[in-house]
């Protein structure tokens, strides 16, 4: 049933494997040791920040799919994005993978909308193995986004530090004793005319807000019934905001509302408001909530990726950020 | 002697509280912030007032961006009572060129030997 960008997968797709890979600063991350691979240079020995993005992402798809015994040639579908002008890193590595592809951008919230991409594909009978992620690569976007690193500008404390990691989840159809996707919600675009991109969290917590009510009412579920709801890239700022927009639509906030840009790498004030990207919700979902659900310490989650639909140039013609955000329900039933 | 360090100090600081805060209440960019004090500094020169801004203050004065400004002015009237109109041209770089050149030299010698990183 569809009905307003709400989605109900009634064969329950499953999320069999995921790929997560990481650059060198990544180690410090909390979740450092779910990833699958994390390379010690940051440039994973290649000759550009550009191809580094690439080699993380066909790493991790290779990592993902080889834990289901397949090989690139037996996937069905690659969905992928990332932040990339044209997103030439997710091309490269389509073109090495030569999966049928298709490219796609939500900005920060790709790793959602990939998933949900899949899980429709899955949920038609067309594919046996979907792979569906995202990747940023710190270096690549933030000289594309913000300034080049070599500048050393300064930044505020409401900036967020773009990850350098790659995510991927195997999509198949319904498999016992893995996470299995039971309904989504493709968010509306939600611009409050925020200009500033050194304060994304709070151009990005209204889109959350929304879809998160959004799903609740839709789908007529409960904040309780979930053990955990998890936020992309909101930030601790942002994070912040959106607790408080939630709570304004009458959600009640729980310890259960995480955010995996407020806790990718601690509390380390470095990191000012904490973590963003593409790689950031991707890596966080496909390590540390699909290993809990696997442990059995949660049974139902939802996903809510966020991302600031800002380009270089919409931000130099001093244009307002759209934001957006696609949420993902899992369950270990 | 302690004096000079202390209005070094203070005129330095406030030139650059001036800089903190078109970046974080006006919200400029780096590159705009920069090129307002150094026009500020320029324009201030025009007005004689950037010289004694640097007797009184030293350091503090000679060192923020806005004294490239001063210097730009400063090279460009020292020319132009020399040689008239064509003086502005030429004295613009007399006094920055020291700066400038050293900029491109050590510039260009970073990025033949260094390739650059992440921040950390």
């Amino acid at each position: 049933m569809v009905r307003k960008g709400l989605l109900t997968f009634k064969t329950m797709p499953s999320i069999a494997t995921t790929g997560v890979t990481a650059g060198p600063l990544e180690k410090q991350s909390p979740f450092s040791d779910q990833f699958d691979k994390i390379y010690d240079d940051e440039r994973c020995d290649t000759k550009t920040n550009e191809h580094a993005h690439a080699k993380m992402m066909e790493d991790a798809c290779m990592i993902a799919l080889s834990k289901v015994d397949a090989n690139p040639s037996d996937a069905d579908y690659l969905l992928i994005g990332d932040l990339v002008n044209q997103m030439t890193p997710s091309n490269f590595s389509a073109t090495t993978l030569a999966i049928p592809y298709i490219g796609m951008f939500s900005a920060c919230a790709t790793s959602i909308s990939t998933t949900i991409m899949a899980a429709l594909l899955t949920e038609m009978g067309m594919s046996k193995y979907a792979v569906a992620g995202a990747s940023s690569q710190h270096n690549a976007v933030e000289r594309q986004f913000r300034y080049p690193i070599e500048y050393g500008a300064q930044k505020p404390e409401t900036a967020q530090w773009t990850v350098t990691a790659a995510g991927v989840a195997v999509v198949t159809p319904q498999k016992k004793g893995t996470p299995s996707i039971t309904c989504a919600t493709i968010g509306t675009a939600v611009d409050l005319g925020m200009t500033d991109p050194l304060n994304m969290g709070a151009a990005m917590a209204p889109a959350a807000a929304d879809t998160l009510y959004r799903h609740l009412k839709g789908h007529q579920t409960k904040e309780s019934d979930y053990d955990c709801i998890m936020t992309g890239d909101l930030g601790k700022s942002g994070f912040e905001i959106y607790k408080k927009l939630a709570g304004n639509k009458g959600i009640q906030i729980t310890e259960n509302f995480r955010d995996a840009g407020a806790e990718f790498y601690g509390d380390d004030p470095l990191f000012l408001a904490g973590a963003s990207g593409a790689g950031c919700s991707a890596s966080v979902y496909f390590s540390e909530v699909i290993g809990k659900m696997m442990k059995g310490e949660y049974q139902r989650v939802l996903l809510i990726a966020t991302g600031a639909l800002l380009s270089p140039l919409s931000f130099q013609q001093k244009d307002t950020i759209p934001c957006i955000a696609h949420a993902v329900e899992l369950t270990m039933k | 002697m302690i004096s000079i360090f202390i209005t070094a100090f203070i005129v330095g600081g406030l030139i650059c509280v001036i800089g903190q805060l078109l970046f974080d209440v006006a919200k400029l960019t780096p590159a705009h912030t920069l090129c307002i004090l150094v026009v500020a500094g320029s324009i201030l020169d025009g007005f004689g007032l950037y010289e004694p801004l640097i007797d009184f203050a030293g350091a503090g004065a000679t060192v923020p961006i806005t004294s490239f400004g001063n210097s730009l002015t400063h090279g460009a009237m020292a020319e132009a009572e020399k040689h008239g109109l064509i003086g502005v041209l030429t004295g613009m770089f007399e006094v920055t060129s020291s700066g400038i050149s050293a900029a491109i030299l050590f510039g260009f010698i970073a990025s033949v030997f260094f390739k650059p990183k992440g921040k950390i």
